[in-house]
């Protein structure tokens, strides 16, 4: 068996154990952590790929800052732990539907195009070639219409969730930076001068 | 391997050292060059993080002393001669002290945490170059990979925070994580503009651009490097680097007095990683500083030679700016940190990521 072929299964075994951690696990924070190690072996899978850009930008952007924030969410909010098998059995014929609905697409897609992906020649290239410039040339020339279309979407996300939490003029008292560096000693000190008194 | 070892060998070992290879080629066959390889890899892999390793300690006690000299002490002087075992003495002590464990913490999580802190900042010296060819993996994306794995170390302080399943630690941990987020966005947008301008995602290219250009063929290198095009940048990315690693006027969780950190149920060796994780990832700032914005191993004056001598000044320089930081600057609140970050570097890359823009597209580019 080849170096890297090993390397694919085992990144491959790691990550389905880990996806199916996030299921099975009791503990939403363990699972929150095992979907990091699942994105983690991903982008394992996406280098060995030679999509180094893909992979990294996995790391980057879903283990570096989204993961982060879910934990915050997980870890702050006060789940019983008892309590959520509650309803399982009530909702496990709708959840089943819905599940074997997705692994019908994904299997439709992926049986189509990827079947041999051991075996389908990825294209070799030399070691200068850089993935992310071929990308951003792509983005920026053929996608330009789709990417700036994104962004403006993102833009719209940002906006809406600053709108949510924006509820008026704080009521706490706050000290505003540019008030404090404008401030001259003599609108807070004032130096009197008081004659000595004579002594009777 | 080979051929560096036929040049750092003296003569009389190589007859022994061609024999030790036709050796291992019939016991091994043809995986003896993959053997090789891979011995090979893991040499230069100690060879890099000995010395780190050794370095850390030894920040640790040079900022005790610079920090003395600059309040007018003495420094530690006790242990060896000037003080200079200390480090030693100090890692002995947390390694003898008792670990503890808080009831009901998350045990595997807990001890966890601190390795995820500490990991991050050595792992990206896979890929720091210390010259031309120096340098361990010279992959294409190597500062998206630096990025990507530095933000992995904010996982220590959050597992920390959370599975010391104490109140103190859970907030503090919140505070720590939300600033190193804060402060990456800034760092990410000033890297932008370092991309922009040398064209590249590889380290060791953008070292090599800003070795070109009006000032270095007048044999004035050190204008040329990016700190003086991109001074608001150079001073942002600094400022965050100093927010991403938790030191000083940043070090919130250092703040026992007022505002405590995530680590305060941490004792012994488990709390001293952290530490650890707080120096590497202070010694890797500086080299990133050094290569980003300083020229890397390009010497100041096109007389002297370019070395890997340059970015150890460099980087040396940077910890001494550290640690004056540190002896000087009061520590910041916490709400005065966050309106930093956002209200004031955020903004202020953005613009200037315009202007660069506007500047390369214009006839006075400088960076063609």
């Amino acid at each position: 068996m080849e170096f890297k072929t090993f390397v694919f299964y085992f990144i491959s075994a790691v990550l389905v154990f880990a996806s199916l951690r996030v299921v099975t696990l009791k503990n939403p924070v363990h699972a929150a952590l095992h979907l990091i190690l699942a994105f983690f072996s991903a982008s394992g899978v996406w280098i060995l790929l030679q999509a180094e850009f893909l992979a990294i930008a996995l790391v980057l952007v879903y283990v570096g800052a989204v993961m982060v924030l879910f934990l915050f969410v997980v870890m702050l909010l006060d789940i019983n732990v008892d309590r959520l098998r509650e309803g399982f059995w009530k909702y496990l014929p709708l959840a089943s539907i819905v599940s074997l609905l997705m692994v019908a697409e994904m299997a439709l897609v992926l049986g189509g195009t990827y079947s041999g992906l051991l075996e389908s020649d990825i294209p070799q290239q030399d070691s200068q070639y850089s993935n992310s410039k071929a990308l951003g040339r792509l983005l920026f020339t053929e996608y330009v219409y789709p990417f700036e279309l994104a962004s403006v979407i993102l833009l719209v996300g940002v906006v809406a969730a600053v709108a949510l939490t924006l509820r008026g003029k704080t009521k706490s008292k706050s000290v505003s930076p540019s008030e404090q560096v404008f401030v001259k000693a003599k609108d807070r000190v004032r130096v009197l001068k008081i004659p000595a008194e004579a002594r009777e | 391997m080979v051929d560096t070892l036929q040049l750092i060998l003296p003569g009389f070992l190589l007859p022994y050292l061609d024999r030790f290879m036709q050796f291992g080629q019939e016991l091994f066959g043809g995986a003896w060059q993959d053997i090789l390889t891979v011995v090979w890899t893991v040499i230069k892999v100690m060879l890099i993080i000995a010395p780190l390793l050794l370095g850390v300690a030894y920040t640790t006690f040079a900022e005790r002393k610079v920090i003395g000299w600059m309040q007018v002490r003495i420094g530690p002087n006790r242990v060896g001669p000037w003080g200079l075992i200390q480090p030693l003495a100090d890692g002995l002590k947390l390694l003898l002290k008792e670990v503890t464990i808080p009831s009901g913490a998350d045990k595997f999580v807990f001890l966890i945490a601190p390795v995820f802190a500490f990991t991050p900042a050595v792992l990206a010296w896979a890929v720091i170059p210390f010259s031309d060819f120096l340098v361990l993996a010279n992959v294409n994306a190597s500062l998206l990979f630096i990025m990507a794995v530095t933000s992995i170390s904010v996982y220590g302080i959050i597992l920390a925070g959370w599975s010391s399943n104490s109140k103190y630690a859970f907030l503090g941990s919140m505070r720590s994580a939300a600033q190193m987020i804060s402060y990456e966005v800034a760092m990410g947008l000033s890297l932008v503009v370092v991309l922009m301008i040398s064209n590249s995602l590889n380290v060791v290219d953008i070292v090599q651009a800003q070795g070109q250009g009006r000032f270095a063929d007048m044999g004035l290198n050190f204008l040329s490097w990016n700190w003086l095009p991109l001074l608001p940048m150079f001073v942002v990315y600094l400022v965050s680097i100093f927010a991403e690693c938790g030191r000083a006027p940043f070090d919130l969780p250092e703040g026992e007095s007022e505002i405590v950190g995530y680590h305060v149920e941490y004792a012994g060796m488990s709390f001293a990683v952290f530490q650890l994780a707080e120096y590497s990832a202070m010694i890797l700032g500086t080299a990133l500083i050094s290569l980003l914005f300083l020229g890397g191993w390009s010497s100041p004056f096109g007389f002297l030679p370019d070395s890997a001598f340059w970015l150890f000044f460099k980087m040396f320089a940077l910890l001494v700016v550290f640690f004056w930081a540190r002896a000087t600057f009061p520590r910041y609140r916490y709400d005065q940190v966050m309106r930093l970050g956002w209200k004031v570097f955020i903004p202020v890359c953005l613009v200037w990521l315009l202007i660069v823009g506007c500047w390369m597209m214009s006839p006075w580019n400088i960076w063609k």
